[in-house]
C-alpha cells in the first residue's frame, strides 16, 4: 500500500540525513521525499511517499517518532487529503509540435513559462497520476528534460498538522 | 568570567558528577586533556585502544545506574570507537561520548585525522551533535546526558571541533532541559494496564518473560513482586539475567537459542504471556511464524513503542516506564485481591516440572579433561554467586549465562545485541572501577580475549584485579559448533593455531598467570585467584575442544525444536 507520511522536524543541519538514513538502514521504501521550512522557520515539513504492508508502515511511523529531532508524524493517507507535485518539463517545440504542445499543456492546465525558438518549459502541478499522464500524452521523443519536486501533502478540512 | 570551551566541557562533566572518563588523547582533544590535567574532580582512565574506552564506559554504566562517559580524538579515535558505540546502542546503554573534531574551518577539507563523525556514528547512536559555537557546549552536553538516560536509553555523541575548545564563553550549566521534539513517555495507558491485569488474572498458564529493560530501569524488585504475586513461572533473556533471582523456584532459566528446555516450552505453551522490557528478538523466539502458531494472549510492556509489534503481534501493548507500569499493575492486583486460578496454576506447574525434569543443562563431566561448564559452575561456587561476571562472545558466553546463577541485576555484563568479541576485559575494567573491592570475573575464550588483550596494560596501570577465566578450547568454539552442525565438520578457519602462552603473557604485563589442565585443579586455581585480592589473575583453562553448547535451537527453527544433546543431532 502507498502511504503519504508527513513529518514535522526541527530545521537543523543533518535532520534530513537522519530520516533518509533511517529508511535505508531499515530497508524501507522511499518513492519520494520533499522537505522545506514551514511558516515557522525553526521547523521543516517533510512529505514522504512510501509503500509497504501495514506492519511496515506502523514501524516507519514509530521509528520516525523515535528520531530525537522529529516533532510530529502523521500518515495523511489514513484520511482525506490532498497531494500535489510540481513538474518542470523542457520539450523540443518546433514546427507543428509547437501548437500541439501548447494545446496539451492547456488541457492539463499547465503553463508555458519559458519559450525559445526551439523549446518550451512547461510548468505543471497536480497529483502524481496527472503528471504521469501528461508525460504520457506527449511524444516522448520531444522531451528534453524533466524535473519533479516529489509530492507535498496536506490533510483536508480540519485535519491540521502543526505544533 | 569567560572560560574556554575545553574548561566548559570539563566543568559540565563535573556538574553531571561524572566520576570516570574513559579515553585516549590525540591532536583534536589536546585542550580538553589539558583541562582534565588541571583539575581533580573528574578522573580519566587511559585505555590502550579507543574501543576499550567505550566498552569500559559502557560497563561502568551497565553495572551502576549511571551514564558512562568516553572521550576520544577525531578520525581514527572515532572510527576505533565505533564498535564500542554500536555495542552500547544495541543494548540500550546510556552513555555520553565526547569526540574531538578538526577545527571548524578545516571540516570538509580532508584534513589530517578528519572524519565525518556525526555521519559515521549516526546509525549507531541515540542522537549526536556537532557543536559549532562555544556557547552551545554546555546546553548540548546537558541535552546529551538527558537524552542518554531518559526514555529507551542509549549512547549520545557530542563532536567538538578543536577551535571550539579554544574559544571562550560564559559558563552557565542549564538546570533543566526542555525539548519540544523529545518527551519520553513514563506512565502507561491506564485502560491497557487494566486489560493486562484482567488477562493475567484469567490466565490458566501465565508466563513472565523479562528482558534487559528490567535491569536498565532498575525494576527487578517490582518484577520479582509481580512474579511472586501471580505465582507464575519467569524466564529472563540473556540481557535480563539477574532481573529475577536465578536460584528461585519460579525461575525457569534463560530462554532462546541456548535457553532452558522448560523456559522455551513454557514460552510456547502458556496461554497468557507478559513480556517485560524484552523485544522478542531472533535469538529469543526463533522463527516468529512458528511462535505464532500457538494461540496465546500477549501483553507487552516496553518504553519504546517501536519494540512493540515489531516481530510478534501483541494483544495488549503498554508503552511506559517499567517501574511505573509495574507499580500500577501491582496496585491493581493488590486492590482486587484476586489471583489466578490455583488449580490451573498447579496443573501448569506440574507440566513445567515435567519439562524441568529433563534437566537440559546436564553434561557429562570428566576426570581427564576440563569441561567448560564445570569451570563456570565452580566459579559460581567459589564466588558464592556474588561476583560481577563479564563475558566475551561465543560458547563461553553461553556457558556463563547458563551455569552462573545470577540472583541480582547488573551483575552480568555481556554484549547481547551486537555480539562484540573483545568486550570482556574492558567491561571488567569499567565494572571494577565502579565497584572497587568487589569480585569481578571475566569469562572469556582464547579467541575473544585476544581482541582486546592490550587492556591488560590498563589493568596494570590502574591496579584492576580482574580474575580472567579463559576457557581455552583452541577453537573459535561457536563457529566450530555451527560448522559441525551445519557445514559437515568443515572447520573453516575456526582453529586457533600459534596461541601465545597466556600465563606468561599475563606475567609479561605484570600480572599473575596460571595454566590449568586437569579438572581436579580447577577449584584450587579459582580459590587461589580470588585469594589474591589485589592481583589480576589470568587463568588459562585448557578445556575440552569438542564440547558444544546445549540446548540449541537452530537458526530459523521454532522455539521448541530443540537439540538437547549430541544424541539429538
Amino acid at each position: 500500500m502507498r502511504h503519504v507520511i508527513s513529518v514535522l522536524i526541527e530545521n537543523e543541519a543533518g535532520a534530513l540525513s537522519r530520516v533518509s538514513g533511517l529508511f535505508s538502514a531499515r530497508g524501507y521504501n522511499i518513492e519520494s521525499l520533499t522537505v522545506a521550512p514551514t511558516e515557522d522557520g525553526s521547523l521543516s515539513r517533510m512529505t514522504i511517499i512510501s509503500t509497504g504492508s501495514d506492519d511496515i508502515i506502523e514501524q516507519i511511523t514509530k521509528q520516525l517518532n523515535k528520531l530525537i529531532e522529529v516533532v510530529k508524524v502523521v500518515d495523511l493517507s489514513e484520511a482525506a487529503h490532498i497531494e500535489r507535485e510540481l513538474m518542470l518539463i523542457k520539450v523540443r517545440a518546433t514546427g507543428k509540435d509547437r501548437e500541439e504542445l501548447k494545446r496539451v499543456a492547456d488541457i492539463f492546465r499547465g503553463r508555458i513559462i519559458d519559450v525559445t525558438d526551439s523549446t518550451y518549459v512547461i510548468e505543471l502541478t497536480g497529483n502524481t497520476a496527472k503528471i504521469d499522464s501528461f508525460v504520457g500524452a506527449i511524444d516522448s521523443s520531444l522531451i528534453l528534460e524533466t524535473v519533479r519536486t516529489g509530492v507535498a501533502g496536506i490533510g483536508r478540512g480540519d485535519r491540521i498538522l502543526r505544533l | 568570567m569567560l572560560l574556554t570551551g575545553a574548561e566548559i566541557v570539563v566543568r559540565c562533566l563535573a556538574e553531571e558528577k561524572v566520576e570516570y572518563v574513559f579515553g585516549y588523547p590525540g591532536g583534536a582533544v589536546l585542550y580538553l586533556y589539558d583541562e582534565l590535567f588541571k583539575q581533580d574532580k573528574v578522573r580519566h582512565v587511559l585505555v590502550r585502544h579507543e574501543q576499550a574506552a567505550l566498552h569500559a564506559a559502557d560497563a561502568y554504566s551497565r553495572s551502576t545506574e549511571r551514564v558512562g562517559v568516553a572521550l576520544v580524538t577525531s578520525g581514527p579515535g572515532v572510527t576505533n570507537a565505533v564498535t564500542g558505540i554500536a555495542t552500547a546502542y544495541m543494548d540500550s546503554i546510556p552513555m555520553v561520548i565526547i569526540t574531538g573534531q578538526v577545527p571548524t574551518a578545516a571540516i570538509g577539507q580532508d584534513a589530517f585525522q578528519e572524519c565525518d563523525t556525526v555521519g559515521i556514528t549516526r546509525p549507531c547512536v541515540k542522537h549526536n551533535f556537532l557543536v559549532k559555537d562555544v556557547k552551545d557546549i554546555a546546553p548540548t552536553i546537558k541535552k546529551a546526558f538527558f537524552i542518554a538516560k531518559t526514555g529507551r536509553p542509549g549512547p549520545v555523541l557530542v563532536d567538538i571541533p578543536k577551535d571550539i575548545t579554544m574559544a571562550k564563553a560564559e559558563f552557565d550549566y542549564p538546570k533543566s532541559v526542555t525539548m519540544r521534539s523529545y518527551n519520553p513517555i513514563t506512565k502507561g495507558h491506564q485502560g491497557q494496564i487494566k486489560k493486562a491485569v484482567q488477562l493475567l488474572l484469567e490466565a490458566k498458564r501465565p508466563m513472565i518473560y523479562a528482558g534487559g529493560g528490567v535491569v536498565l530501569s532498575d525494576a527487578s524488585d517490582k518484577l520479582t513482586k509481580l512474579v511472586r504475586t501471580l505465582g507464575a513461572p519467569c524466564t529472563n533473556t540473556l540481557m535480563g539475567l539477574g532481573a529475577y533471582p536465578a536460584t528461585d523456584k519460579q525461575f525457569v532459566g534463560m530462554l532462546g537459542m541456548h535457553g532452558n528446555y522448560e523456559a522455551n516450552m513454557a514460552m510456547q505453551y502458556c496461554d497468557v504471556l507478559i513480556a517485560v522490557g524484552a523485544r522478542f528478538d531472533d535469538r529469543v523466539i526463533g522463527n516468529p511464524a512458528d511462535f505464532a502458531r500457538v494461540a496465546r494472549k500477549i501483553i507487552h510492556i516496553d518504553i519504546d513503542p517501536s519494540s512493540i509489534s515489531k516481530r510478534v503481534k501483541v494483544d495488549v501493548p503498554i508503552v511506559g516506564n517499567l517501574p511505573d507500569v509495574l507499580d500500577d499493575i501491582l496496585r491493581l492486583l493488590e486492590a482486587s485481591g484476586d489471583r489466578p486460578d490455583k488449580e490451573s496454576l498447579a496443573e501448569w506447574w506440574k507440566q513445567i516440572e515435567e519439562w524441568r525434569s529433563r534437566d537440559c543443562l546436564k553434561y557429562k563431566n570428566s576426570d581427564e579433561v576440563i569441561k567448560p561448564q564445570f569451570v563456570v559452575e565452580k566459579l559460581w561456587e567459589v564466588t558464592k554467586g556474588e561476583a560481577f561476571v563479564t563475558s566475551d562472545v561465543g560458547q563461553h558466553q553461553m556457558w556463563a549465562a547458563q551455569y552462573y546463577k545470577f540472583d541480582k541485576p547488573r551483575r552480568w555484563l555481556n554484549s547481547g545485541g551486537l555480539g562484540t568479541m573483545g568486550v570482556g576485559i574492558p567491561y571488567g575494567i569499567g565494572v571494577q572501577l565502579a565497584h572497587p573491592g568487589s569480585q569481578v570475573a571475566v569469562v572469556t575464550g582464547e579467541g575473544s580475549v585476544q581482541m582486546n588483550i592490550q587492556e591488560l596494560s590498563t589493568c596494570k596501570q590502574y591496579r584492576i584485579p580482574l580474575k580472567i577465566c579463559s576457557l581455552n578450547n583452541r577453537y573459535l568454539g561457536m563457529v566450530r559448533q555451527w560448522q559441525e552442525f551445519i557445514h559437515g565438520n568443515r572447520y573453516s578457519e575456526s582453529y586457533m593455531d600459534s596461541l601465545p602462552d597466556f600465563a606468561k603473557l599475563a606475567e609479561a604485563y605484570g600480572h599473575v598467570g596460571l595454566r590449568v589442565e586437569k579438572p581436579g585443579d580447577v577449584e584450587g586455581a579459582l580459590r587461589e585467584a580470588f585469594k589474591r585480592k589485589n592481583d589480576l589473575v589470568f587463568i588459562d583453562f585448557q578445556v575440552d575442544p569438542t564440547e558444544n553448547v546445549y540446548p540449541m535451537v537452530m537458526g530459523g527453527k521454532g522455539l521448541t525444536d530443540m537439540i538437547l544433546s549430541a544424541e539429538d543431532l
